[in-house]
């Protein structure tokens, strides 16, 4: 598996999600800088990290969704390319065309910086192989805008297809309700797409790597990636 | 010459921010305030004197960048 995590100005979670695809493949990434044309030769994932591009300015991944290296990735995607984007990187993917829909500020107007139990909708998948069907993972999540958003006709194909890839839940696994942090759409906490080789997700599989900081729920993700292309 | 952008949300989508504004005016006694949505204005100076070419320019600005047409409108005027 070689991985390459894109940085842009304002991005902060580059290093952590670097730290987590270095435990899984025992390679340390190469960052890529927002203004590069092209991916590393031989490129199999592209994550898009968490963070504020440009300072959320505009919109949220608005700026970054637009720039230089996002075509590079595009092709990429299009040749079946895996790509992952966490956090502000999900905000990039849905800017860039990538995904539908878009994310956007909190129901209840607050950043929600906290501990999440996401349920585990699919698992023949490169991100979600190393997870058990309708296993509920506790993650973290920290941001602001996260409110997914798609118009009827999508959110219908989304769901008919079977694309979303994570439901908010609480610890019992009960979707929806109080355990939705954001107001999500259909509780919808990440979305693959059509061709399942684009995940993005709002919450932070990277940051519960370690069980000296909350946990190792998040390894999966990086496991099945790593076991998908060796 | 000199234009201006104005997004705005599309009807239906949900605006906490807007709801926000509208329950804090509502608790500064602004009466008479039925709902409101925010938006956004962008001032643009272009160099052109051309009206066709400057609307031309400023949709193409309002699709790629301005708007995310997902979930927003934009009404381009030239000034």
């Amino acid at each position: 598996m070689k991985a390459a995590v894109l940085l842009f100005p304002g991005i902060n979670r580059e290093n952590d999600v670097a730290r987590a695809l270095e435990q899984a493949t025992g390679k340390k990434p190469p960052i890529v800088w927002h203004a590069e044309h092209e991916l590393p030769k031989g490129t199999d994932l592209v994550v898009v990290p968490g963070g504020f591009s440009y300072g959320d300015y505009l919109r949220c991944g608005a700026i970054a969704g637009r720039a230089n290296i996002m075509d590079a990735v595009r092709a990429h995607a299009s040749r079946g390319g895996l790509v992952l984007g966490i956090c502000n990187g999900f905000q990039i993917l849905c800017e860039s065309g990538l995904l539908p829909g878009v994310l956007m500020r909190n129901a209840n107007l607050k950043f929600v910086c906290k501990e999440q139990h996401l349920k585990v909708e699919r698992t023949d998948t490169p991100f979600a192989s190393k997870y058990a069907r309708g296993q509920v993972i506790k993650v973290c999540i920290a941001h602001g805008e996260g409110n997914y958003i798609a118009d009827g006709e999508t959110l219908k194909r989304l769901e008919g297809d079977g694309r979303v890839a994570f439901r908010y839940c609480d610890e019992t696994g009960k979707v929806g309700g109080a355990a939705n942090p954001n107001g999500s759409l259909n509780d919808i906490a990440g979305i693959y797409s059509e061709k399942l080789n684009v995940l993005g997700m709002m919450p932070h599989p990277e940051n519960l790597i370690d069980a000296l900081v909350g946990g190792t729920d998040g390894r999966g993700l990086f496991d099945s990636l790593a076991s998908f292309a060796a | 010459m000199k234009a201006r952008v104005t997004v705005t949300l599309k009807t239906g989508v949900l605006d906490p921010q807007g709801k926000a504004i509208e329950g804090a005016l509502r608790s500064l006694g602004v009466e008479g305030v039925d709902s409101v949505r925010q938006g956004k204005v962008f001032d643009i100076e272009l160099g052109s004197t051309d009206r066709t070419a400057a609307e031309a320019a400023l949709a193409k600005a309002c699709e790629k960048l301005l708007a995310n047409t997902v979930v927003e409108n934009y009404r381009v005027e030239i000034l």
